[in-house]
Formats: C-alpha cells, structure tokens, sequence
C-alpha cells in the first residue's frame, strides 16, 4: 500500500503548489487592475492628502513584494486582512481609521460562502445522482427514444443562458405554480427546511446547467465499455443488461465520471454569479462582483483564492477518487 | 428432432454488417453434439468459427444477426426464445470460456466474487455454497493456494491461472455445454499445456459437452472426439480427429496440415573473424526500478537470421528496444558493425537509424489508420532517401513490388481495407524503404493464420537473400524458429539461457530449459499429450 500513499501525497503536495502560485497569479492581478480604492471611495472629493492618507492607512503604498508577503503570511495564520469597503471612512479627515470588528475578510466572507456551500451542496445532491442515473439508463436504452429525448433535453438545458432557465423556471414553479418563492434571501437563523425551500429554485436551475455534461460523460464512458470482452462475458452468464451496466461497466468507467463531476461541482461553487443575481441569493459570487465594483482588494484576494483553492481541491479529491477506482493501484501485485 | 443431440444445428446462416451492408458470413452450417462430446472447430480468422461457436449458445454479437437455420439446445429453440430464456440458460447450462481470460475478467472485481456471480443469479447455490465450490473447482483445476486465489483480482494473477480460473467459473453453475474460444492461443506453449490438461481433466470428469474453437490442429487433436474443418463461413469437411489427422479428405485440410513444412536451408557457420552487424555487450536494462535484462551477450552477423525465443515476460522485445534505442541501456552496450551506437535514439545519427529497421507484431496498431498506403511507404523514402514526386511514388511502387503486392490495386488504399497478412506485408515495406541492413522482427507472424504465416515467412527469406538482410527474429513460435532461424538464442527472466546454431539447438542434449519449450510445443498427435504428462509425471517422481 506504500505506492499508493506516495502518489496520493505527491497529489497533495502538488495541489499545495498550485495553491501557492494561484495566490501570487492572484495578487499580481488584482494589482494590475486599473483604478484604485483611495480614489474610487473619495470620488468627487479626493484630495491628494486624502488619497496619500488612505493609501498609507491601508499599506497601498508600500511595495507589492511587500504587500504580498505580509498577505501570504497573514492566510497562512488564517487571517485574510481587512475590508477596504466595511472600513469606516466618514470621519476620513486625515486621521488614522477605527478598524472595527466587523470589517475583517473572513468575518464578511464567512455566511456568504456558507451560503454558496449551502447552494453549491443542495445542487449537487440533486444534479450527481440524477445525472449519473440518467446516464446509466442512456446507455442501457442507448441510441432508443428515450436515449435521444434525454440527450436532446439536457443539451438544449446546458445550450441556454442560465438566467433564461432561471426565468423560465420562476414563471412555471413560482409564478404559475406558486410551489418556490422566487425570491432566495436566505440569512442567519433560519431552519434548515426554510433555507431548502428558498434555495430550491437556484439549485434546480444550476441542476438544469451541470445535468447534461455530467450525463453524457457517465453515458460515453458505459457505452465505451460496452464492447469489452467481459461484458460479453457477463452477458454469455446470463446477467440482466442493467446488473451488466451497475456491477460490471459502471465500476471501470468511474475514472472519467468523477472527473466531470469534479468540474461541474467546481463550476457549482465559483460560477453561479448570474444565478446568485437572479434570485438574490446571498453568496459569494455577489460578494465577489461588489467588491471589485469598489475595488476592495482584500475581499476580491481571498475570493479568487477561495475560488481556485475549490477548484484544486475538487480536483485533488477526483484524483484521489480516481486512484482508489483503479484496483491495481489499490491492489498491487 | 434427434433427441440424443444436446446441440442441433441446422442449416445455420449468420449476416454480418460491413459498411453499412449485411453479409453473410456463415453459409449454412449443420451441426450436432452429443452429451459429453467435444466437438473441435477449425479453421483461419474468418472462418467463422467463433461466430458459430457463439451462435450455438444462442448469442450474436453486435453487428451480427441470424439470417437462417435452426438451432437447438436440448430440444429449446434458440433462434426464436426471448432474451429471458436464453439469460436462464446462459452460464446455467450453456457457458464460455473466452479466448483472452486477462481481458475477460472483470478488472475491478475479485475473481470470486465474478465465480459467484453466476451460480446466485441463477439461484443454483448460495454465495457461501458457491465460494466452496470454487475453491473446490481451483484445487481440481491445481491452481497453487485454491483457497486464497479467487479473493485476488484479475491482475493480480498471471495468464495461465486466468484461464484456469475461468474454466472454473465457466463450471461454476456444473453446464452441460462449454464453449471454449480459443482458450489457450494467448498463452505460452508451456503455461498451454497446463490449461489443456486442466481443462481435459474437468471436461471428462463432469462428462460436460464442448465446443473447442482453435487455429491449431495440434491443440484439437489433444482435445476433439470430432473435427469440424471451416473455411470462410463454409464447412469443408468433419470427421473423427484420428481419421482427419491420418486421413484428411479435402485439398484445403491437407493444406492445413502442411503448413509446417517450409523450411529454409541453414547456411553454413560463420568464421569468427567477421565482425557481427549488431553485438550485444553485457546489456543491462530496466523499467523503472524492476531489472528486466540482465547481462545479456549475442552477435548478429550479416545475412544471418537470428531467432530469439522465451516466454513473455522474458524480455525478448526488451533486447529489440535496446538496440533501436527506445530504452536505453542500464549497463552494457550495443555495437553496430563494431562500432558503440549511442544509447538513446535521439542521439543517434540519421544512418543508425536508417539502417537498423523494426516489423511489428500488430499490423494494425502498427499502421496509422489514416493514411494510405503510399503514404505510409512513402515517408521513410521521403525522409531518409530524400526522394520526391515521382521519384517517390517508383519508389514506392518497386517496394510494393517486393512484398508482392501490386501497387496499381493497393497504393492509394487505407490499412483498414487491407487483410491481416497484407498489412504486415505493407509494415516489411516501411521497414525496407529506408534501406536497411538490419530489421528486427518483433513476433511478425504470431497474428497471423498460418497459410498467411508462411507466405511472409518465404516473402522475409527471398529479401534476405536479395538485400543480404540480417534479421533479428523475436518468436515464442518454436515452428517458425524451425523454418527461418540460422541461429537461436533463448531467453528467460531476462537473461540468455543457451544460444548457438539452429541444428543444435533442436538436436539433444538440450539445456532443460529449451527442452521444456520444445517437448511443450503440441504436436499432431491424439496421444501427445497424455505421453508428454506421463512422462513429465515420471520426471518429477524420479
């Protein structure tokens, strides 16, 4: 078992890396955007010894190896810096700024990316097993009607924009059937069975989104196997077609399913901006947009960051997924 | 109906889909088994003979369909029964034996638990009742440690073993028919007889009928009552084995059992002085950290073949990847005409490469699918002769013209509508574009038919003596060794066993090692193989 834990550490290790040149990817970016915070926060008003001020106050004018440093080192004791933006600028006169409590990074971020979590989960348990079904019995009736109508349905669902399914499923479950509120202000303090019921709609049109990709990976790679000789040896046993599916296709065509899935649940969690909008839902994507809009850098930082440390994460897990489908790594001679 | 046939077939035509077209591939075939009989089928690839086999069990593969005939098994028809009565028979009383078991065993589940899974759908044992029986099953069929072997998964398991296992699995539900495809083609002469005494043994012992489908005479004469001879979807004749091997009837079954006799004369000794176009000097290599070769020494002299002969895994190709630089060395250096090549091909000038060429086993994979003929030929012509236009295109005519096949038909047609025997025909050329003075045969006939066999054997032997080729030739195939080889050098775990002159190496004493490949090659014989265990059993109690 010795390999197999090596290759799943050497992965991690990796993904550290990665994580690690994403940040400075980040940081180089984000200070190359254009404009800049003392400016767009004084608008009209901003004196030069105004700006000078904030950009002392809030370390812009130190160097960026510098900056970059002190904000490395800072996530890496989990402290992700301060708003710019819930900072309290009024009393800005050129004296130094209260930093309060509630302007900290994570304190911002935190119920917002619960919430994405929150949606990102609910989409998920609905969209994986419903796509890898479909998938499954795609490719037991392959190329009949039914094959064809679920391919032809959840390709014209991934082909649309997502904020028409979202108004089209707001018109046919709220609108016309009034069965989900349209509207997804979720907040501190509801149960659990609220916060499902307001969240139903985002999660179903982002199911109608990741349905189709995930499906026809687990569709491909069945039918891919469905020529190999020991399938036609599950056959010549007398196996039913969908026990030959389950037991003896869907085992070996895991590798390239929990990929995809891996993808699309990424896509769940850093891609839902237009959807968030749409229902008002309260997540990070929302967040994300706002803070570049004012050019509060610490917040769109630790976004990006969040964003590409799930998207590593996601990948090291199907990774490892991967490794442990394959019985000859789990299982060495 | 004759009640005493377990398997009636009659008349049976079977249509194939080719480019969109049904073809019929099986042209009226009657057939018929009695309880415990083993029927041999035989014939060249497209015969038909799997395709029968399979269709004797009531199954069609995708893109085949029965066009014609009856076929019976125990008085049910399975031409016109519904899918859920066939499922019931099959693996219950109708079960197969594929011809590669690495391939037909499922990767991601023990073999057990594959054992089990047959007799608990058919509702004939539980799993435990089930696990019992297949160990019991292992044990007769002397698979080593039955009682742990089935909980390991297919990879874990070496080629010969699968088969055995799935013989076993094949028993599982006790059928009273087996089809055997090819069971033991894939395997090495001696892992092949440990598989055909296994299967044999269970075969009589639980007075099961079969269906044996084979290219090797030799191997059905040790396993057959009967002979089935079948020629592109055609019977051409069926008699009991004794009578078809002493007596065959039809000109095609004496052409059959006249394959092995090509034989080409050995040429005489070489004198030591002459420098070896390629030496092996104390070659080292390995894959990763595992050691496949080790110190391993042989000279190939000009126009000499020389046949290199082991079991897989004895690193017969991995000698061939040295010396074409693909692997380099560990240890050890390759000389070419005296002279140290570089270890890695891509530092070895254009001439190295030019002169040292490769034949592959697998035409198929070997060709790239879409380019056509002159274009496969063409590209070494172009790159290492640099010639072009029409230069290029008479070049590649004279090539097509060596490897006798005419280029006005074939020039401008794509790998994928050539035959087998063709296309390895199409990769001698590629390898003779570049005019080489050294091409390495890499199991070149062990794909082939026979018949088809012989002819690229004859075709390798006219161009060494037209060119003054000199031939590596990598072969687990004793025969072929017989019929080319001026000299043979065996190889096992990596290391040369024994080498020298063909006509000692097939004339005793043997080294043990080489006399246990030749004695395992089968021969035409009902009774070698029960002489051969008897004998061998004698050896291991002395």
């Amino acid at each position: 078992m010795g390999s197999i834990f090596g290759i799943i550490l050497r992965r991690i290790v990796l993904g550290i890396l990665t994580l690690f040149v994403v940040s400075l990817l980040i940081f180089a970016s984000v200070n190359m955007l254009p404009g800049d915070f003392a400016q767009t926060i004084l608008g009209q008003g901003a004196t030069p010894e105004a700006v000078e001020s904030i950009r002392e106050d809030l370390g812009l004018n130190k160097h960026p190896v510098q900056r970059y440093l002190d904000w490395l080192g800072g996530i890496i004791q989990g402290d992700f810096g301060v708003s710019f933006a819930q900072a309290n600028f009024a009393e800005y006169g050129g004296t130094s700024v209260e930093l309060g409590g509630i302007a900290s990074v994570a304190d911002q971020l935190a119920p917002r990316f619960k919430n994405t979590m929150f949606l990102a989960g609910v989409s998920a348990a609905i969209s994986v097993p419903l796509s890898v079904m479909l998938g499954i019995l795609a490719a037991l009736y392959s190329n009949s009607i039914f094959d064809r109508a679920i391919n032809i349905s959840t390709l014209s669902s991934i082909s649309s924009p997502e904020f028409f399914l979202a108004y089209i499923l707001i018109l046919f479950l709220a609108v016309l059937n009034p069965i989900f509120p349209s509207l997804s202000n979720v907040y501190e303090g509801m149960t659990f069975w609220e916060k499902l019921d307001r969240t139903m709609l985002p999660a179903l049109t982002l199911t109608l989104i990741v349905t189709a990709h995930m499906m026809r990976m687990t569709r491909a790679a069945i039918i891919n196997l469905m020529v190999s000789p020991y399938i036609e040896m599950a056959r010549l046993k007398g196996t039913a077609p969908l026990m030959i599916i389950v037991r003896h296709a869907l085992p070996n065509s895991l590798a390239p399913i929990i990929n995809v899935i891996a993808l699309n649940l990424a896509y769940l969690i850093t891609g839902v901006v237009v959807v968030e909008v749409v229902f008002v839902y309260p997540g990070i994507g929302q967040l994300f947009v706002d803070s570049v809009k004012v050019r509060d850098i610490p917040i769109v930082q630790a976004c990006c960051l969040i964003f590409a440390a799930s998207y590593i994460l996601l990948n090291l897990l199907a990774d490892i997924m991967t490794i442990l489908s394959n019985p000859r790594l789990r299982h060495p001679k | 109906m004759d009640d005493q046939n377990l398997v009636l077939v009659k008349n049976l035509k079977i249509e194939g889909l080719a480019d969109e077209k049904w073809i019929q591939i099986v042209n009226g075939i009657d057939l018929h088994l009695k309880k415990g009989e083993v029927l041999g089928l035989i014939g060249e690839s497209g015969a038909g003979k799997s395709t029968i086999g399979l269709a004797a069990m009531g199954f069609t593969r995708e893109g085949c369909r029965i066009s014609g005939g009856e076929i019976y098994f125990d008085g049910i028809d399975l031409v016109n029964a519904d899918a859920k009565t066939k499922r019931s028979l099959l693996g219950k009383r109708i079960a197969y034996v594929a011809q590669s078991a690495a391939a037909g065993f499922n990767p991601a589940h023990r073999i057990i638990d594959q054992h089990t899974e047959g007799p608990v759908q058919h509702r004939v044992m539980s799993v435990q009742e089930s696990r019992n029986d297949a160990i019991e099953l292992y044990r007769k069929l002397q698979l080593p440690n039955p009682e742990e072997i089935g909980f390991r998964y297919p990879h874990q398991v070496s080629g010969g073993q699968l088969q055995r296992a799935m013989t076993a699995m094949a028993m599982s539900c006790r059928p009273d028919l087996i089809v055997f495809d090819e069971p033991t083609t894939a395997l090495d002469v001696t892992t092949q007889i440990e598989v055909l005494s296994a299967i044999r043994d269970i075969v009589e012992q639980f007075d099961t009928a079969a269906i044996y489908i084979t290219h090797d005479l030799a191997v059905v004469a040790q396993m057959a009552d009967r002979v089935k001879v079948l020629l592109k979807g055609d019977q051409i004749e069926e008699a009991d084995t004794e009578s078809m091997l002493s007596d065959p009837q039809e000109e095609y079954t004496k052409s059959l059992w006249a394959v092995r006799t090509f034989k080409r004369p050995t040429k005489p000794m070489v004198s030591s002085t002459t420098t070896p176009i390629v030496s092996l000097k104390g070659v080292n290599a390995s894959y990763g950290k595992t050691p496949v070769l080790e110190n391993v020494n042989f000279d190939i002299h000009p126009g000499r073949t020389v046949a290199v002969v082991g079991e897989s895994g004895s690193g017969k190709s991995t000698a061939a990847r040295c010396i074409v630089g693909l692997l380099p060395p560990t240890a050890g250096e390759v000389l070419f005409n005296g002279i140290p090549l570089p270890a890695h091909y891509k530092k070895r000038t254009k001439q190295d490469l030019q002169k040292i060429q490769m034949i592959y086993q697998m035409a198929d994979t070997a060709l790239n699918p879409r380019k056509t003929i002159f274009e496969i030929i063409g590209r070494p012509v172009e790159f290492f002769l640099g010639l072009r236009g029409k230069e290029k295109r008479r070049r590649v005519e004279e090539l097509m013209e060596q490897i006798e096949m005419d280029p006005m038909i074939y020039i401008d047609r794509l790998p994928s509508e050539l035959s087998g025997g063709q296309k390895q025909r199409i990769g001698i050329a590629r390898a003779l574009a570049s005019e080489p003075s050294f091409i390495i045969c890499d199991e070149v006939t062990s794909a082939l038919d026979q018949l088809v066999a012989e002819g690229i054997l004859k075709l390798l032997a006219n161009l060494q003596d037209s060119f003054n080729l000199s031939y590596m030739f990598i072969t687990h195939d004793l025969a072929t060794v017989r019929a080319i080889a001026d000299e043979v050098v065996v190889m096992k775990n990596g290391e040369v066993i024994e080498q020298g002159l063909k006509d000692d190496m097939f004339h005793p004493p043997h080294h043990p090692y080489t006399e246990l490949l030749l004695s395992s090659v089968p021969e035409m014989d009902t009774t070698w193989l029960d002489t051969l265990l008897e004998s061998r059993k004698v050896d291991k109690t002395v």
